[in-house]
């Protein structure tokens, strides 16, 4: 059966109609719908389409028509009802659609005057995006990995062409005026300018200045590769040194990286020297030579060249803070390494010692930070007599398979092995507390050595989430008749959403031993280790 | 080292730009800094070929196609399209003559063409009188006798079918700024009409009313009042609830305001001249024949320049969807015609429709049509229903394209300029496809129009065209 209604004079765009008929034809039991103003041509359809009737006749474009043909009764005026309904229809009522540039053109016409591209796209694409970014005059942050060492040499020198910063690749940190990059901390501003290649060595050294009362002027994370590749050349160290050097908010300068290749390091020192600036240099793992050359001038500008006026060297990330906050406030430094008494922590040397059993043996070091697992085993390697780890001091301790730990042995779990297919430990922390787990079933293991890396970006409870696994591998060892000791420190600030001081207690709480650096906490292993086997 | 930019850095509010995880962006955000999250995706889907070509181009330092696209689009900017004249087209179409035909899209015979492409050509023939009826004209297309070409090929355009015979009255487009014409021919209307394909008798009796009476009266009217700037017309249709394609009510009322004051003043009986208002009140589409034939004229201007990657034609035949890209001269890269997603007219389906067909798609090219899908709020049921959703169409263009133009301007966006001058590159790389809206025709010859929607271009097309742009400019030489 049919049915035609004509509301004289309601004018409807025609596709607003077409998608009303659309909309009520696929009422059930509706054979047919047609929504349309009274045209001529829409009135010759309605005619072919067995629709018939005075009321058709009289009507004109200016009129709706409202044709309808079903099967019985009841959905006739269902889809009449329908039809009024629709026809009603805010225009609210539709998708609400968002819009987002997809690339960075579009994203620089929404924001001009952008000056920092972020980049942590997967790393075959990231270097073109970085490029694109630095021909554009934007100052690039590149936290992606697996970059070509090639396209790194190459964004590196267009930077350098352009008088722009490229941090990265592979750079988890940076602090750009005051402002977290990624992996960062609430630090205090102030006059020390951090350099950093990795990021949680600029993050544990802008911590340990916030601790020890000074302030961060900029924090410039350059990438691994940065003075450790010959080819890369240091390019962006000394281009974050010069520029740290004419800024007039930067008084100390502290550059932290694993050790640069020797080619590298004249021309790098020559940059900090010309900046005029007292400079603090770390070379994670080159601390022995590099200490002592930096011991040697007592009473530094008594005499000697610029490089003994200028550039000290600091044997841990800790110390690199240490000598860097003396030098922002004209102080002289007096080398330590606790920040407790002897007394103190020999008596928890001795506590933590005391009930590890004869056959609890290693050292078992499960970090999240690539920087402070560089730390820790430069620092083990010699006084333990060996550790095992994926970059190891000597390459004989390599571990064969990543997933075992042999001896003493300390892993980055950030390491892409561990990664492939799950976020890195810093935001996931079931990788660590997986392999907690698998060490706690270990009886040979003495000593547990962890970090917990706080800030942006990074879990939101990241001691928490260890807890039940710390406590469960102590419990273990308990009932083997033996003592699993735990020690850690905290890399963050109060003033990070997770709480350096809360998430301290929450470790404390199954027993860890949480130090106040990373070094300590090295140094501490170091002590009841010996301890154990004295 | 050169350091003055990262010392500036230092003394800047930091403003940054976020490609990747959008944590890092949330937490800048959270403490005030200004971020914008880049919706990123692979380039061309991932695809490490494309990949390596885009790799291939941007080593080439001694090309720059920034450079030449700013003067394509210059050259896109500067053109000014105005109606001049009306003439027969075997007198003014370059190359017409009484056995060739025009169609739109890119080149296609006779054996390949499609239902609307097919009636539409049997309803030339009958037109021009070279054959009696369809199956005479059949016999005729077939036989070898008949010459087919582009539209594009002649300065032309034509929507839908876009058949042009040699009696035909066009539309002449002058381009003052650059000197070239475009042509077009008249539209006839809706329903049952030799652009969808129709060839009743009909249909040929109104071809004839309109070369006998519409096309010579307008024309004396035109020479009354002179030139008319189209350029201006689109900017203020734009304004007005068109966009230029698909729905030109305002941009009809506008021409009809602009002849109608001269119409009268012609020697001509009252019924002649009620007859033609009358014709042009009832047809909304009326205009869509001057605003492409002016949008040709204008990036024709934009052809052959030497580096440029922009597109300066889109065009389908009913079987293939068709683009030109500026510096590559005049080569076609094709991909299948789709099927259109549309709402239809009452009684029909899907199921009645014939592939995307016509070269209207020339007001996409330029910057109009889909492109300023925010500026017709009314139609907006075609890109999801809201005027919101009309916006973030329009918007997603501006990814794809070089400039914004700077007369075309969409009153719901703050009065910018809509996204002009494409460029196929930036089609690879986001995986964005050209908006465009367009009638749908019946897939039997002789039905007509069955609805209208927004059609998806085959990407192959796209991906060819950038192929054969790195291949010729990474081989040192334009021949």
């Amino acid at each position: 059966m049919k049915r035609i209604i004509v509301r004289k004079d309601s004018y409807y765009d025609s596709v607003v109609l077409m998608s009303i008929s659309a909309e009520v034809k696929k009422i059930e039991g509706v054979k047919e719908a047609v929504v349309a103003m009274g045209t001529e041509m829409n009135l010759d359809l309605l005619q072919d389409m067995g629709f018939s009737g005075s009321e058709l006749e009289s009507s004109g474009p200016n009129d709706l028509i409202i044709a309808l043909e079903a099967e019985a009764d009841e959905a006739l005026t269902q889809a009449e009802r329908a039809v009024g309904e629709l026809l009603r229809k805010k225009s609210s009522g539709g998708g609400e659609s968002t819009y987002r540039p997809v690339d960075l053109n579009s994203a620089v016409k929404l924001l001009p005057d952008a000056n920092l591209v972020v980049i942590s796209l997967p790393g075959a694409y990231a270097a073109r995006e970085a490029r694109k970014a630095l021909l554009a005059g934007l100052h690039v942050m590149l936290f992606s990995d697996n970059v070509a060492v090639e396209q790194e040499v190459q964004l590196k020198q267009l930077a350098a062409e352009r008088g722009l910063l490229m941090m990265g690749p592979d750079c988890g940190t940076a602090m750009i005026n005051g402002m977290p990059i990624c992996f960062a901390n609430v630090v205090r501003r102030g006059d020390i300018g951090l350099i950093s290649a990795a990021g949680t060595g600029l993050q544990e050294v802008a911590c340990s200045i916030e601790k020890n009362g000074g302030g961060v002027s900029q924090g410039i994370g350059t990438g691994g590769r940065d003075l450790k590749n010959e080819r890369v050349g240091g390019i962006m160290v000394r281009m974050a040194a010069e520029a740290l050097g004419e800024d007039p908010e930067t008084k100390v300068i502290a550059v932290v990286s694993k050790p640069p290749a020797q080619a590298v390091i004249p021309e790098v020192m020559k940059t900090l020297e010309a900046t005029g600036k007292p400079c603090v240099v770390h070379f994670i793992g080159a601390e022995h030579a590099g200490a002592e050359r930096a011991r040697g001038p007592e009473h530094p500008g008594a005499q000697g060249d610029a490089r003994h006026d200028t550039i000290r060297y600091a044997a841990s990330l800790e110390e690199t803070a240490r000598m860097a906050v003396a030098l922002s406030r004209d102080e002289r430094y007096e080398p330590y390494v606790f920040d407790w008494s002897e007394d103190e922590i020999d008596g928890i040397v001795q506590r933590e010692s005391a009930e590890i059993a004869p056959d609890q043996k290693y050292l078992r070091g499960l970090f999240a930070g690539g920087t402070l697992t560089d730390e820790a085993v430069f620092a083990l390697h010699e006084p333990l007599g060996g550790v095992y780890s994926l970059d190891p001091v000597d390459p004989e301790f390599e571990l064969a398979d990543p997933q075992r730990s042999v001896g003493h042995t300390i892993v980055d779990l950030g390491e892409d092995v561990f990664t492939v297919g799950r976020p890195h430990p810093m935001i996931d922390a079931s990788i660590r507390t997986e392999r907690i787990e698998r060490e706690a079933v270990d009886p040979e293991v003495a000593v547990l050595l962890i970090d917990c890396v706080i800030g942006y970006s990074s879990h939101p409870d990241p001691a928490g989430a260890m807890l039940p696994a710390l406590r469960d591998a102590r419990e273990r060892a308990r009932r083997r008749g033996g003592y699993l000791a735990v020690v850690g420190s905290v890399t963050g600030t109060a003033g990070d959403s997770q709480n350096i001081d809360v998430q301290r207690s929450k470790l404390e709480s199954v027993g860890c031993v949480v130090m106040p650096s990373n070094y300590q906490a090295v140094k501490l292993v170091e002590r009841i280790m010996a301890r154990r086997a004295g | 080292m050169k350091v003055d930019r990262i010392t500036e850095l230092f003394t800047q509010e930091l403003k940054v730009i976020n490609m990747g995880l959008e944590t890092f962006a949330e937490n800048l955000s959270e403490l005030g800094v200004q971020t914008q999250q880049v919706e990123w995706r692979p380039p061309a889907g991932g695809d490490p070929e494309v990949l390596e070509l885009f790799e291939r181009l941007e080593a080439n330092t001694t090309l720059d196609i920034e450079a030449a696209n700013a003067e394509a689009v210059s050259r896109i900017q500067e053109g000014k399209p105005t109606l001049v004249d009306i003439g027969v087209a075997s007198e003014v179409v370059p190359g017409m003559h009484k056995k060739l035909i025009l169609h739109a899209g890119p080149p296609v015979e006779w054996n390949d063409m499609a239902g609307p492409l097919r009636g539409a050509v049997i309803g030339g023939l009958i037109y021009e009188g070279l054959a009696n009826d369809a199956a005479e004209a059949e016999k005729l297309a077939a036989s070898g006798e008949i010459e087919f070409d582009p539209c594009h090929h002649h300065d032309a355009v034509g929507p839908m079918a876009g058949v042009v015979t040699a009696s035909m009255p066009v539309w002449i487009v002058e381009n003052q700024r650059f000197g070239n014409r475009a042509f077009c021919t008249l539209n006839e209307g809706l329903g049952k009409v030799l652009r969808y394909g129709a060839y009743s008798q009909e249909v040929i009796d109104r071809l004839n009313w309109m070369a006998d009476e519409l096309a010579p009266i307008l024309r004396k009217a035109l020479e009354l009042r002179g030139p008319i700037d189209i350029k201006n017309i689109i900017a203020q249709m734009l304004q007005m609830g068109d966009e230029g394609h698909n729905r030109l009510r305002a941009g009809t009322s506008l021409m009809i305001r602009e002849l109608a004051p001269y119409l009268v003043m012609l020697d001509e009986p009252k019924e002649k001249l009620s007859r033609i208002l009358t014709f042009m009140h009832e047809n909304d589409h009326f205009t869509l024949n001057i605003t492409m034939p002016a949008c040709k004229s204008v990036i024709d201007a934009a052809r052959d320049i030497e580096g440029s990657s922009l597109i300066v034609a889109m065009a389908r035949n009913g079987t293939e969807f068709g683009i030109r890209i500026s510096g590559l001269g005049d080569r076609w890269f094709t991909g299948p015609a789709s099927v259109v997603d549309g709402l239809y007219l009452p009684g029909f389906t899907a199921d009645d429709a014939a592939r995307d067909i016509g070269d209207s798609v020339i007001t996409e090219t330029t910057g109009i049509g889909g492109f300023a899908m925010a500026a017709a709020p009314a139609i907006v049921k075609f890109v999801g229903g809201t005027p919101q959703d009309a916006i973030t169409f329009t918007r997603r263009m501006y990814d794809i394209t070089v400039a914004e133009n700077d007369t075309y301007q969409i009153p719901a966006m703050d009065f910018r300029g809509t996204p002009t001058g494409i460029d196929v590159r930036k089609i690879v790389e986001t995986g964005t496809l050209p908006a465009i809206n367009t009638g749908i025709a019946h897939k039997d010859p002789g039905v007509g129009m069955v609805g209208a929607g927004l059609v998806k271009p085959p990407e192959n097309c796209f991906r060819d065209a950038f192929t054969a742009f790195v291949e010729c400019y990474t081989k040192g030489a334009m021949s």
